[in-house]
């Protein structure tokens, strides 16, 4: 069912990691990138394997849901996995059949490809899984709240994503409905040919289009009736404020960097 | 007589094995016959939505079977199929569901899917919308240039033209004036009485299942707890409120009355509620 994509969906929960400042988390998930483009060797990979591992079970996520997530990415791993493993040179030949050879310097090359991008978007979906859409875009507007003295709409770009993630499951749910219903007119959506299937859409895509542009009207309606007039004098109930936490959390990704940059230092 | 469509012990869990794990269905069992008018009325989460996509095959049920005409609507992917024409399903607000250029080809969808020649097609589409009132003129306009009323009304009859046997429906005069809510519950019985369907309706309005249907399904908690006829559902008052439920005003009066020392029976429909009184004012003693 289309329900069960979990792409950057909200996981709710009540750890130290939900309960971080979603900056804390932004600036964490930057910081912890930097850090898996530092590691160069299986040494630093695996300390920030030992990083993401930590992390996730703290955050009480269940790794499967995390692994559900990845679905969709199984094509893009594939793909970089055997571009590396075939397009580098260099180390020992492994395999050889007709033009295509396989190198030491492949396999670990693909190794590293593969399980950096699988580390990256653990890491980023650890921010989403723990952050709701909401604490998220406060977040973000507030690391780029400094952006406003440039005339750059902070307040309004947060409240576009803020708006359009909040949409993502609103308009899931949707689509979910209107399938089930013209299946109940006897629409087929798993048979036939490529052609056949995309026309099969056509009774969703309509009355989906149709049901965003009238909810994106009731709502602007709606905020409108509230005096929602842009950024300007809005004050926040929940203001963001560093914790102890937020420190720790600091702290360690900065030892985390240190370690991976210190191995590097030493070529490992 | 043979029922038309039964429930066996349904169950349904949403999500096994995730933290949103939720059980919607819990062995429901229940049969319905040729032509009977059935109304389902339950609190919100009461598992209502759950059990008629069940009905119709659209959900796979945990446990549990449902037979059309005695055959078990899973046993074959063909027979899956065809259930869902001859088990019709009307989802709460259809008209969200409207696609087509016009009127005419949105009724014709469902027809379309099950393969049938183009006269049949014609011939169903024109008695869907005779069911539903609509005009010829308005087989030929686009879907969304119709008033909410009309648009609920197109989006029965691509359903009607389907001519299921059992026709379910989940709340459809919900968001309407009282003018086309009677319009649209005198279509559905219209529908019943033409070819023998049975309905199937989700409602909250007790005073609509106490007037139209001759059986209540009452849900509560993802569980059957009454399959009875209304007047014997609405003699449970306590119950009935205490799952969040009411019963019809008028019966809420009969109460007070009767509590007051009135000597008059339980009624449920205002039809029943005028005959009491009047007897009671022509001379004591029961009729």
């Amino acid at each position: 069912m289309l329900k069960d994509i979990t792409l950057g969906q909200y996981f709710p929960g009540t750890s130290v990691i939900h309960r971080l400042d979603p900056r804390t988390k932004l600036l964490g998930v930057i910081l912890y990138i930097v850090a898996l483009f530092l590691a160069k060797s299986w040494i630093s990979y695996g300390v920030v394997l030992a990083f993401l591992i930590l992390a996730i079970s703290v955050s009480k996520i269940p790794p499967k849901s995390i692994v559900s997530g990845m679905k969709p990415l199984v094509v893009i791993l594939i793909f970089t996995g055997v571009l590396n493993l075939f397009y580098s040179d260099g180390g020992v030949v492994l395999v050889k059949i007709w033009k295509l050879t396989i190198t030491s310097e492949g396999l670990t090359r693909a190794i590293f490809m593969t399980s950096r991008i699988l580390m990256l978007i653990s890491g980023t979906f650890l921010l989403t899984y723990t952050t709701s859409p909401i604490a998220l875009t406060d977040g973000l507007e507030s690391l780029l709240g400094p952006l406003k003295k440039l005339h750059v709409p902070v307040h309004e770009l947060s409240m576009m994503m803020c708006i359009a993630l909040r949409f993502i499951p609103t308009l899931i749910e949707e689509t979910d409905k209107i399938m089930n219903a013209q299946k109940a007119r006897g629409a087929d959506f798993e048979n036939g040919s490529i052609i056949d299937r995309a026309k099969a859409l056509i009774p969703v895509l309509v009355p989906l289009f149709i049901s965003a542009f009238r909810r994106a009207d009731e709502l602007a309606t709606a905020m409108e009736c509230r005096c929602y007039q842009g950024g300007e004098g809005r004050t926040k109930m929940k203001l963001l404020r560093y914790g102890r936490n937020d420190f720790y959390a600091f702290g360690g990704l900065t030892a985390l960097i240190a370690v991976v940059a210190v191995l590097a230092g030493f070529g490992l | 007589m043979k029922p038309i469509l039964q429930a066996e012990d349904l169950t349904f869990v949403y999500s096994i094995g995730t933290p949103f794990e939720h059980k919607a269905l819990d062995g429901v069992s229940f049969s319905i016959n040729p032509g009977e008018f059935v109304g389902i009325i339950g609190h919100t989460g009461s598992g209502k939505s759950t059990l008629m996509q069940q009905l119709n095959g659209l959900l796979k049920p945990t446990s549990g079977r449902v037979l059309l005409d005695g055959q078990d609507i899973w046993s074959d992917k063909k027979f899956t199929r065809e259930a869902r024409f001859r088990v019709g399903l009307v989802f709460q607000y259809p008209e969200y569901q409207l696609f087509e250029e016009t009127v005419y080809k949105d009724i014709a969808f469902g027809p379309t899917n099950m393969g049938l020649s183009r006269e049949e097609i014609d011939r169903r589409v024109r008695e869907a919308a005779g069911f539903v009132g609509l005009t010829e003129q308005q087989l030929e306009v686009s879907p969304f240039d119709l008033s909410g009323g009309q648009k609920r009304r197109v989006a029965i009859a691509g359903v009607i033209a389907m001519e299921p046997e059992v026709l379910i429906l989940d709340e459809p005069t919900a968001g309407l004036d009282p003018i086309g809510r009677a319009e649209i519950l005198g279509n559905i019985q219209a529908y019943r009485q033409a070819k023998n369907a049975a309905i199937l309706m989700v409602s909250h309005s007790m005073e609509d299942v106490a007037r139209l249907t001759d059986r209540l399904l009452v849900m509560n908690g993802s569980k059957l707890v009454m399959d009875a006829p209304p007047s014997q559902v609405f003699e449970h008052v306590r119950e009935l409120l205490d799952m969040g439920l009411s019963i019809p005003q008028v019966t809420q009066v009969f109460l007070r009355l009767r509590e007051l020392g009135a000597d008059v029976k339980n009624v449920y429909t205002i039809e029943q509620a005028v005959f009491e009184l009047l007897r009671l004012k022509e001379g004591k003693g029961h009729a």
